[in-house]
């Protein structure tokens, strides 16, 4: 090649080819333009199924009910049955396997979620029976007058 | 001087030098592009949510934290539950103390940096809760934005984040209009919610629709003209956030309010 | 602790998630592209349009521009969550968002400015390296430097008059197609602000080009600085050398031909500073008379929340003062610094204004974030974004020319006049 002004393209052009390569030696063969095309579907397909994977923590009162049916019917038919058991006695994970005890919840701080009153009519919050937390038996735990499966009945001593 | 020539040489010139980046899209070959965009799916998720219903217990911040493995004394959160009071002078005041995460349990609104307002009971107009999520965008703007395809939507319509792709860079931050997403602190990746992608491909619920006590959330597909939810979306008034950025959000609201930011 | 909660205050209702996730880094990256761009325009000008009086600088700013080049990149690295996955930009771009262009842009514009300096540098390159050949029993150091310069040439040794002719003329070629391509470098940095539709304060298609204009204004800005503090230090010791070597020129002879250039090129500067100020007056302006949904918020910010930072520190101190600086009859060295260093302080702040006055209130258009700007490293986050990361992007380029310095001699005597 007689006429060197051409020698920097060389160097770009080795540049540009290296990427090239590490593209084609890095980039996860499934990346690539998906279902909803080039500007929300372009990704590495295999993300998906690790996302599909992810381990679910909460079973919901369906599962409790397989062995506790008990507790299941006493709460379902109180006030509270639409509480999730689980919101109250922690995420059931693997258990009674792993773990195979549940920590409960039974601070004031779980009650007064709902039960701290506030005046907001237009809100579903104006309709439940509240307290206020701060003048209404500070020192005590909710627990200890009443029963949470089913707030009905007294707590059971 | 300007000769005929001439002036023909520079002018094939410049059109054959503007063809050149023209050329270059063309890689991209975009009816293989439009192809892949026909619509199979069978499902679309979307969600609805009934503010009348909310009481603003925060259960449904809690479990989503448990869930998703958000930690849960990080000021971040894929869902929260915003408080809106609206008083007799016309003031609007909003809040949502750690997200709501430990619910409201106190009539104070929160104004950051340890500040709270006292409003009395007499004052308030009317008062009710907003939960917020991953709105699901048909045309979502932080997938847009994306640099390197790290955040995409999958076939049944929920964004997803490849934590091991993002740069965290934040544009995807930056662009989402709703501010659902952030920085994972542990995986130091973009983050959001993905209506519970694990549980919603294995037909349960996402976690927040389990745990909240009320019904007001809910989940379902848009595509399944049986569907309770679609049957509401599409036979009652339900509303969007922020229609103005052309985002279609797939998140439904009933009782919607003016006030709501 | 979250990502952002180190440094934000937050005030009244701002979403949960929302925090100031762009900081200083991001103020940085388009002030140091900025003054890149700036830099190479400056020296095209010479090269391209011919402008003679800038001869001098255009050399100079040439190779500035280079060493600013690295840096421009630096602050996106002390910014992302995963620097060691930036290069995942060049592998899996995804060009609808206006970031994925920057690997590809920054490259080419990087390979145009190289290129360019090795058409300058060639004759240079090629004479030193024979020299060093010649040279026998090489010391370790000159047996690196010949090794060194021999790689430079890449082969090329031609170095007679008609191979420089065309040395000269790919050197024009460059020039000129640099120019377009640091106005996109850095007009593009404007898009990926003016294209965010969630950011009130961004969204404007004015953006790209404010950021040109005042990138051109700030790189002017920065070489016109840096220029005259290399002349001071060559006056200085051109007045101790003249004992030994009376054929060297004297102070008086450099300081006429110093003024000489700075009152030209502060002629393109005030240019510049004219468009970029009518622009952003035009955006405010526009903004107000519309008065959209986000205009009340907006207001707050820009009125109160920013009004030092906006009103003082930018149009004031920023623009007004160097502008009446520059603009009184005979120039003289010392209002020139003073000129050029406000500049420099007002297109800072200008950048600081867009990219932390852009999160200066939450997309519920009802609160306010403020950001403290992190000054003790304590954690490597807090270095990245704080204030000792940014003077280190600060610092670099300069450190990285004295380097090139020592490869590239920019002030050569024999060929300045």
């Amino acid at each position: 090649m007689k006429n060197h002004v051409w020698r920097p393209l060389y160097v770009a052009l080795g540049i540009v080819a290296m990427i090239l390569v590490a593209r084609e030696l890095y980039v996860p063969k499934d990346f690539g333009i998906h279902e909803r095309g080039y500007m929300y579907g372009w990704h590495r397909k295999s993300d998906e199924t690790y996302w599909k994977n992810f381990k679910v923590k909460y079973k919901t009162s369906e599962y409790c009910k397989g062995c506790h049916e008990d507790k299941y019917a006493d709460i379902k038919g109180s006030p509270h049955g639409n509480i999730m058991c689980e919101n109250c006695h922690g995420p059931a994970l693997g258990h009674p396997a792993d773990p195979p005890t549940l920590t409960i919840d039974r601070s004031r701080e779980l009650c007064v979620r709902c039960h701290s009153y506030l005046p907001y009519k237009t809100s579903g919050r104006g309709k439940i029976r509240g307290i206020n937390p701060e003048t209404h038996y500070p020192e005590a735990e909710c627990v200890m007058c009443h029963y949470p499966h089913n707030p009905k009945r007294e707590a059971k001593k | 001087m300007i000769t005929r020539r001439n002036f023909c040489k520079k002018t094939m010139l410049l059109v054959g030098g503007l063809a050149i980046p023209l050329a270059a899209f063309e890689l991209f070959d975009p009816k293989k592009l439009l192809a892949d965009k026909s619509d199979n799916a069978r499902e679309r998720w979307v969600f609805l949510v009934d503010t009348y219903k909310c009481t603003g217990c925060g259960f449904c911040v809690k479990a989503c934290k448990i869930e998703n493995e958000v930690p849960y004394d990080a000021n971040v959160t894929r869902t929260w539950v915003e408080r809106y009071v609206i008083t007799k002078d016309g003031r609007t005041f909003a809040d949502t103390p750690k997200g709501a995460r430990d619910g409201f349990t106190t009539g104070k609104i929160a104004l950051g940096e340890g500040m709270f307002q006292e409003i009395g009971n007499e004052d308030i107009d009317k008062a009710f809760f907003v939960p917020k999520l991953c709105n699901q965008c048909d045309n979502p703007p932080c997938v847009q934005v994306c640099p390197v395809g790290a955040t995409y939507q999958t076939a049944d319509g929920v964004v997803l984040v490849d934590r091991t792709w993002c740069i965290g860079c934040g544009y995807c931050i930056m662009g989402c209009p709703y501010g659902v997403r952030f920085f994972h602190p542990v995986y130091h990746v973009a983050e959001k919610c993905n209506f519970c992608y694990h549980r919603i491909t294995k037909g349960m619920k996402s976690a927040c629709v389990d745990a909240c006590p009320f019904d007001a959330r809910r989940i379902g597909n848009i595509k399944d003209p049986d569907d309770p939810v679609t049957k509401i979306i599409m036979t009652e008034r339900v509303g969007i956030l922020k229609e103005e950025y052309g985002t279609k959000p797939q998140v439904f609201y009933i009782g919607l309010s003016k006030e709501v930011k | 602790m979250v990502h952002g909660e180190a440094w934000t205050i937050k005030e009244f209702f701002v979403y949960p998630n929302e925090y100031i996730y762009w900081t200083i880094q991001i103020v940085m990256y388009p002030f140091m592209t900025g003054l890149v761009a700036g830099a190479f325009v400056l020296s095209s000008l010479y090269h391209v349009f011919g402008v003679k009086q800038l001869k001098d600088i255009a050399r100079f700013s040439l190779v500035f521009s280079f060493a600013l080049l690295p840096v421009a990149m630096m602050p996106l690295l002390f910014h992302l969550l995963q620097p060691q996955r930036g290069i995942y930009v060049m592998l899996t771009p995804h060009f609808s968002s206006a970031i994925a262009a920057f690997g590809i842009v920054f490259t080419t514009y990087g390979m145009i400015v190289a290129s360019e300096l090795w058409f300058v540098y060639r004759k240079y390159f090629v004479e030193t390296a024979l020299e060093l050949r010649k040279v026998g029993g090489r010391t370790f150091g000159q047996h690196f430097r010949h090794l060194l310069y021999s790689i430079l040439t890449l082969g090329a040794w031609d170095i007679s008059e008609h191979a420089l002719e065309r040395d000269e003329k790919a050197v024009r070629v460059l020039a000129g197609g640099g120019i377009p391509v640091a106005c996109f470098l850095h007009g593009y940095a404007g898009f990926i602000f003016g294209s965010v539709k969630a950011n009130a304060l961004w969204m404007t298609p004015l953006m790209p080009v404010i950021f040109i204009c005042s990138a051109v204004v700030s790189g002017i800005a920065l070489c016109m600085i840096t220029y005259i503090v290399t002349m001071e230090i060559r006056k200085l010791i051109v007045a101790w050398k003249r004992k030994q070597y009376p054929e060297l020129p004297s102070p008086e002879e450099l300081k006429s031909a110093e003024v000489q250039v700075v009152t030209m090129t502060a002629r393109y500067l005030i240019m510049f500073l004219i468009l970029a100020i009518t622009l952003e007056l035009l955006d405010l302006i526009f903004r107000g008379y519309t008065a959209v949904k986000s205009w009340d918020i907006l207001r707050s910010v820009i009125y109160g929340k920013d009004f030092v930072s906006i009103f003082i520190l930018q149009y004031g101190i920023g623009n007004l003062v160097p502008f009446i600086l520059f603009l009184l009859p005979r120039l003289t060295i010392r209002r020139a610094v003073v000129g050029t260093m406000l500049v420099l302080l007002g297109v800072f702040m200008m950048r600081w204004n867009v990219v932390i006055g852009g999160q200066a209130f939450s997309s519920s258009f009802a609160g306010f974030m403020e950001y403290r700007l992190p000054i003790w490293p304590g954690s490597m986050e807090l270095y990245r974004e704080g204030l000792f990361g940014a003077l280190t992007v600060a610092v670099t380029p300069f450190i990285l020319f004295w380097i090139l310095t020592k490869i590239l001699p920019v002030f050569d005597v024999k060929d300045s006049h």
